[in-house]
């Protein structure tokens, strides 16, 4: 509660900072030549002519009630708009945490199983990966999936194969940094006593594997967590950008760039609301995949 | 966590489990990590070296040339000389990254050290106002401030530094907590020295040493981020000789012309490659030191 009514406070004090005339950047910016009766129409409309102190807290009060305010630019309600676009959002980071997860588990054990050389190719795989901007991987998947091979669309459709190369964008760095954080976590418990009980309880070596090492390797991965979420959703500005995909990135990077301020703060909020959500279900998470944490 | 503290914890965790052994001579992936650098560096002091061509020199007759002999790298849709822009652009690439990361671990330093020298109602304060900017997490921090500020390469660099800043002054705090409570700074106390000189001959020196490995690693990231802003159309703008600027303007012809989008881009990826290596090998070194 504090975070957000923090957050609140910051963007509402921030939002002041920007140069210029609120009413006119709602009637079209500077070069909209609004008169003055427009003018006080729609400061009056907006309650900026109200002091400060009594916007802020009229502000606060339609954000305790989840009343975002209406978009500068689409005259549209904020919060509506800004849900819409969640879901498709939503599905891209889902299925991109999935299939990162997917890729940095298969590489941590085939190149913790692999003697040296596979260690080495493994770890190096996973800094370049960890190193790939989106703007470019994105570009790079286009030109070879879809202008080469001609088997992927370049801008993503609605259906399963529009979907293939945002996720593998968001997926493949996402991989590099958990796979970095598993790999070691794994060797460790792969040489660790619970590990040579379970054997010689006579569990077969890749289900002691699968079961009791990777859960104790991914336990630093789940903590991570919090941080994935903030990549995936900066991930998303650029993906949903380079792709033409509907969504809450593109969305922002829109007000962004025409200084939409309401809808900038709606996206905020509910950035910064599902951070804090993804942070307790970081805790709740850990909890389930390590004992020690329930023991205490 | 942040960015920077994922790259921070990686390092230490190879340090608690001991795994890897004393580097007796460079390694290869270190001696490319260098080179890459040195040859960024080049780029970035003398590019007329490297590349001798004017970046903005304009040839509509070899308009889109694939890579070849004379253009190594193609041409763009003016005909000029990808090799030679991309060469000259590293000097903005890199001093944006350098410029976002000073402001990014200056700002770090001056609040972790408030926090971890001062502690109890500042330690508080400090760690309250780093509570909530995460609760910017990513590029959103840099957003807020390009919405503020408008797009520009100035307000792009100032926005990756504020946006790196906290991480680094969690990790600095929590070093500094770390080192405090450490024997040695005991041992000190009870010898009788004064507080300051504490301070400044044991604490700092002890916490100031990782940072070289924190800028290392925070430069590629910051170039990363700064070219990514460029990219959106946020950063520096067209024609300038900048990778993000570049690649931005590459996608008009993605259909067309890849190697106006994939050398930019490749340069940022080497660049990030080598900064995250040698930042690593830093690390090693000075923990065997």
């Amino acid at each position: 509660m504090f975070v957000l009514w923090a957050v609140a406070t910051l963007t509402f004090f921030a939002v002041r900072l920007i140069p210029g005339d609120p009413a006119e950047a709602i009637l079209g910016g500077p070069g909209s030549q609004a008169s003055a009766e427009a003018l006080a129409a729609v400061r009056a409309e907006y309650g900026l002519d109200q002091p400060l102190l009594v916007q802020y807290f009229a502000q606060l009060g339609r954000l305790a009630t989840g009343d975002l305010g209406r978009s500068y630019a689409l005259k549209l309600d904020v919060g509506p708009l800004v849900l819409g676009q969640l879901g498709g959002t939503l599905v891209l980071a889902v299925l991109s945490l999935a299939l990162a997860w997917i890729i940095a588990l298969a590489l941590a054990t085939w190149s913790t199983r692999g003697g040296r050389v596979a260690a080495r190719v493994g770890s190096g795989l996973e800094i370049v990966a960890a190193s790939l901007p989106h703007f470019w991987l994105a570009t790079a998947l286009i030109v070879l999936f879809s202008i080469w091979l001609g088997v992927l669309p370049p801008i993503s459709t609605p259906g399963l194969a529009g979907l293939v190369l945002p996720v593998l964008t968001l997926a493949v760095p996402l991989a590099g940094f958990l796979g970095q954080v598993i790999r070691e976590p794994l060797l460790t418990a792969l040489e660790s006593p619970f590990v040579l009980s379970a054997l010689a309880r006579g569990e077969s070596a890749r289900g002691v594997r699968w079961i009791h090492a990777i859960r104790h390797a991914s336990i630093p991965a789940i903590s991570l967590s919090g941080w994935a979420f903030g990549s995936l959703i900066s991930g998303a500005v650029v993906v949903e950008t380079v792709f033409a995909r509907p969504g809450l990135g593109r969305t922002l990077l829109n007000a962004v760039t025409v200084r939409d301020v309401p809808v900038v703060i709606g996206v905020v909020m509910l950035v910064a609301v599902a951070y804090i959500l993804m942070t307790l279900l970081t805790d709740l998470a850990t909890r389930v995949a390590d004992p020690r944490v329930r023991a205490r | 966590m942040s960015d920077l503290e994922l790259q921070a914890e990686l390092g230490l965790g190879a340090r608690r489990q001991g795994a890897s052994p004393r580097p007796r001579r460079i390694g290869v992936a270190e001696g490319l990590a260098g080179a890459v650098a040195l040859f960024l560096v080049l780029a970035a002091v003398v590019p007329q070296l490297l590349a001798p061509g004017d970046p903005l020199a304009i040839d509509p007759l070899s308009a889109f040339q694939p890579p070849s002999l004379p253009h190594w790298f193609g041409t763009d849709e003016s005909g000029r000389d990808l090799y030679t822009r991309v060469v000259h652009g590293t000097g903005n690439s890199l001093l944006i990254g350098v410029l976002a990361t000073t402001i990014g671990l200056g700002l770090g330093v001056l609040l972790g050290t408030l926090a971890g020298m001062l502690g109890g109602f500042v330690d508080f304060t400090v760690n309250r106002v780093l509570e909530v900017l995460f609760a910017f997490p990513g590029l959103l921090l840099a957003l807020l401030v390009i919405l503020i500020y408008g797009p520009g390469v100035a307000t792009a660099t100032i926005a990756v530094g504020l946006s790196t800043a906290p991480g680094y002054a969690r990790i600095i705090r929590a070093q500094l907590v770390s080192v405090r409570s450490s024997a040695f700074v005991e041992a000190a106390t009870v010898q009788g020295l004064t507080a300051w000189r504490i301070l400044a001959r044991h604490i700092l020196p002890n916490t100031l040493a990782p940072l070289l490995v924190l800028a290392t690693l925070g430069i590629g990231q910051a170039i990363v981020w700064a070219t990514a802003l460029s990219y959106l159309g946020l950063g520096a703008q067209p024609p300038a000789a900048e990778w993000g600027a570049m690649l931005s303007a590459g996608r008009t012809y993605i259909t067309s012309a890849w190697w106006m989008s994939f050398f930019p881009g490749l340069f940022i990826v080497l660049t990030a490659v080598a900064a995250t290596t040698l930042g690593r090998a830093i690390e090693r070194r000075m923990r065997h030191a």
